[in-house]
């Protein structure tokens, strides 16, 4: 028989509850603080770039007007100045860059995830990390004087053959005449271009890789169980599952290349008319249009070169967003950095 | 009319005699196909890769040599190519079929482009160490700068020490702007959730999308022609850690959200503060993936022209004050350099640019032994280490815990 325990109600007494409080104690509150001043300082910082490259470009661009956008000139202490064949020009050799890069990094995403032995896959995508780490001045020199002979050669056979090609034309070039050579074809679009797309291919490459090695082995597997071959998974598998990386990773690069200075710097002797002659001597972008005027610049020249540089960051920002929305809505986008 | 029944069982009364089912008949046409073999490397692939690059290689140079007149070494290997892989379908048409040769083909093109992007590579890396070499070898380019150094003196006199010292200072005084700045800003957007986060957040990715020589321009603008300030290393310092700083954020906070949460509860269960929880459970277990993010950061930063050029400018000689003064840069050497028409200059400017390719080759190479593990995987050292503290806590616990002698008995 179970005791029965009998207590009156006098007898019960209540446990004190436990204080629990809402209330952070000391260290967190110091904590907090402290993370949200940082935020609060980054948040300052960033914001102050665009604003203050906006607050600056306005005297040039209320100077300037539409104009800004419709002028080939730069003569900012003249009033006569605009970005039109500048951003012409940048768009031009990040087109040529996207254009060279894309099949390289496509092909050499899908080797490291599909056909590479397993043993060579990790190193290979420390090759292609370390091809992003070099520094672009490195890239540069390189394209200048041990390139640029070869691009010339390119050019020179291009120019020859394919002229029917609108934008393989090169206005004096004549191959019958022996005065014409390679010259016609030094520091064009066409080599900076080819450089800036050894900038921008690792950067295309580790995200479409990142994007492949994400394919579902379910579907890779049915895919062979059904007989595929390895090129069949390929195509119907890993491309449409990989489709919104693969956009992705190349406006990503597109961003890059936009951006690229110190390269384009280094290849390109400035010029201000623009041509669709991708092969000719001379060529722009703002970035470098920025780096060799902004050092000695006065007020208005200063201010147009903001404008100039407001032009490019809201080019490559729209890019980067366009990019990162490509990447977030394919499928694979759930779990993957762009 | 028709009926259900009527439907269902036919409208004609012969009840068929076929089984509801049938198989395809399987006539046995020809031999039985062999199981393509998969997965592995025969020695009939290598050879047949061998003998297709041998006869490329063979047909290409009678063209170039013999019969048309063209020339030129990219020239040479572009039509190598198309001719290898031509040869190659040929060679495996005979032995395959369909699919499979499309496959074999277009293995080899995804392998010649994964060579191509090394090839290239490699290019860079050699072509600027052995244009450089004549620089390098002359151990006086590693300790002298190049004021003395005019442009017709030999490779014996002067060198990059003062382009070196100053990017080491220049990423020393960026690393302290930005590691504790950028560190904070991501245990902020990982910690606090709100509109504010998610606003920062938004920001700082908009600023990855900076061209750093914006930065440049940014503090060229504000720093030194309305603030007044010098041009100065420390110039350059901030405009690289303004470039740095929105990808150092954003490649911590993609590493601290990797901690698992399961990590940060058993913390507040054991009812440590959330700042402690952060600062003894989050960063700890973070912490290769967090260097990794640092140093690849600084493997940027390290390798900007741009915003030194605008921010500091170049110098010839040594300057340890970087409040002051121009302050030289590897890559601004570099750069400098290379614009000179001098073959002495342009030598020393590939040796300047070998020696930073060292330096990021170098950062790389300990970003990689440091990260590739993911959030709380514990390399053996410090597993080992943890077990050790782990048993001089359960050592305390146990010489703390009060003996039980007498109390509750049932």
């Amino acid at each position: 028989m179970e005791a029965a325990i009998v207590l009156s109600a006098d007898e019960v007494v209540a446990p004190e509850p436990r204080q629990i409080s809402e209330r952070p104690g000391a260290g967190d509150r110091a904590a907090s603080k402290l993370m949200l001043v940082s935020g609060l300082v980054v948040l300052a910082t960033m914001s102050a770039v665009g604003i203050f490259l906006g607050q600056r470009a306005w005297p040039a661009l209320r100077e300037a007007g539409w104009g800004f956008f419709t002028t080939q000139s730069w003569e900012p202490s003249t009033g006569v100045f605009g970005v039109a064949a500048v951003i012409a020009f940048t768009l031009t050799i990040a087109f040529i860059a996207v254009a060279v890069s894309v099949p390289v990094s496509l092909a050499t995403s899908l080797f490291i995830t599909e056909v590479a032995p397993r043993r060579l896959r990790s190193a290979l995508v420390s090759m292609v990390d370390l091809m992003a780490a070099v520094p672009s001045v490195v890239y540069g020199i390189w394209g200048k004087l041990v390139l640029q002979p070869h691009t010339q050669a390119l050019a020179n056979w291009l120019a020859t053959w394919l002229d029917w090609i609108p934008i393989f034309k090169v206005s004096g070039h004549d191959p019958e005449n022996p005065l014409s050579g390679l010259a016609d074809f030094f520091a064009s679009s066409f080599t900076a271009g080819i450089v800036v797309s050894m900038m921008v291919m690792p950067i295309q490459c580790s995200v479409m890789r990142e994007v492949f090695s994400q394919v579902p082995p379910g579907e890779r597997e049915g895919a062979f169980a059904l007989g595929s071959t390895r090129w069949g998974m390929i195509r119907v598998v890993a491309m449409p599952f990989g489709r919104g990386g693969v956009i992705g990773g190349t406006m990503l690069g597109l961003g890059r290349a936009l951006g690229e200075t110190i390269a384009v710097v280094l290849i390109v002797s400035p010029r201000f008319d623009f041509t669709t002659h991708i092969l000719e001597t001379g060529s722009n972008s703002v970035s470098s249009l920025i780096a060799l005027r902004s050092p000695e610049a006065s007020d208005i020249d200063l201010s147009a070169l903001m404008a100039a540089g407001l032009t490019l960051f809201l080019m490559t920002l729209v890019v980067n967003f366009v990019a990162s929305w490509f990447v977030a809505r394919s499928r694979s986008g759930a779990s993957s950095e762009a | 009319m028709s009926t259900l029944v009527d439907i269902v069982h036919g409208t004609d009364a012969v009840p068929s005699a076929r089984p509801l089912t049938t198989l395809p008949e399987t006539t046995p046409t020809g031999p039985t196909p062999v199981p393509r073999p998969i997965g592995r490397i025969s020695r009939d692939d290598l050879l047949t890769v061998f003998g297709a690059a041998v006869a490329a290689l063979s047909m290409t140079a009678l063209l170039f040599g013999r019969l048309t007149p063209l020339s030129g070494k990219i020239g040479f290997t572009v039509v190598a190519f198309v001719v290898f892989v031509a040869v190659y379908a040929l060679i495996v048409s005979l032995t395959n079929e369909g699919p499979a040769i499309v496959d074999k083909v277009m293995a080899t093109v995804l392998t010649a482009a994964a060579v191509l992007a090394i090839a290239a590579l490699v290019w860079v890396i050699i072509s600027t160490v052995w244009n450089g070499r004549k620089a390098l070898s002359h151990p006086n380019f590693y300790y002298e700068d190049r004021s003395l150094a005019g442009p017709l003196s030999d490779l014996d006199e002067g060198g990059i020490a003062h382009a070196l010292i100053g990017t080491l200072m220049i990423i020393a005084i960026a690393l302290l702007i930005t590691v504790p700045l950028g560190i904070t800003c991501a245990v902020y957007l990982n910690e606090t959730r709100g509109r504010l986060t998610s606003f920062v957040r938004s920001i700082v990715t908009a600023m990855t999308a900076l061209p750093s020589i914006l930065a440049g321009l940014f503090i060229l603008a504000t720093w030194i022609l309305l603030l007044g300030y010098p041009r100065s290393g420390l110039a350059a310092a901030i405009a690289i850690s303004i470039m740095m700083l929105p990808i150092i954020i954003r490649s911590a906070d993609v590493v601290l959200r990797l901690v698992p949460g399961s990590l940060r509860e058993a913390s507040a269960a054991l009812g440590a503060p959330a700042w402690r929880t952060v600062w003894h459970v989050v960063l700890p277990t973070a912490r290769s993936g967090l260097s990794t993010a640092v140093i690849l950061g600084v493997a940027r930063g390290i390798g900007e022209t741009a915003p030194v050029l605008l921010t500091s400018g170049a110098a010839a000689s040594m300057n340890f004050d970087p409040s002051a003064n121009a302050m030289m840069s590897l890559p601004l050497e570099t750069y400098t350099l290379i614009r000179s028409p001098q073959e002495t200059m342009i030598a020393r400017g590939f040796g300047a640019a070998a020696v930073l390719m060292v330096v990021v080759l170098v950062l790389f190479t300990i970003a990689r032994l440091f990260g590739g593990r993911a959030a709380g995987h514990q390399s053996k050292r410090q597993a080992r280490r943890s077990l050790a503290r782990s048993q001089v806590d359960l050592a305390r616990i146990e010489a703390n815990r009060p003996h039980v002698t007498s109390g509750v008995t049932p």
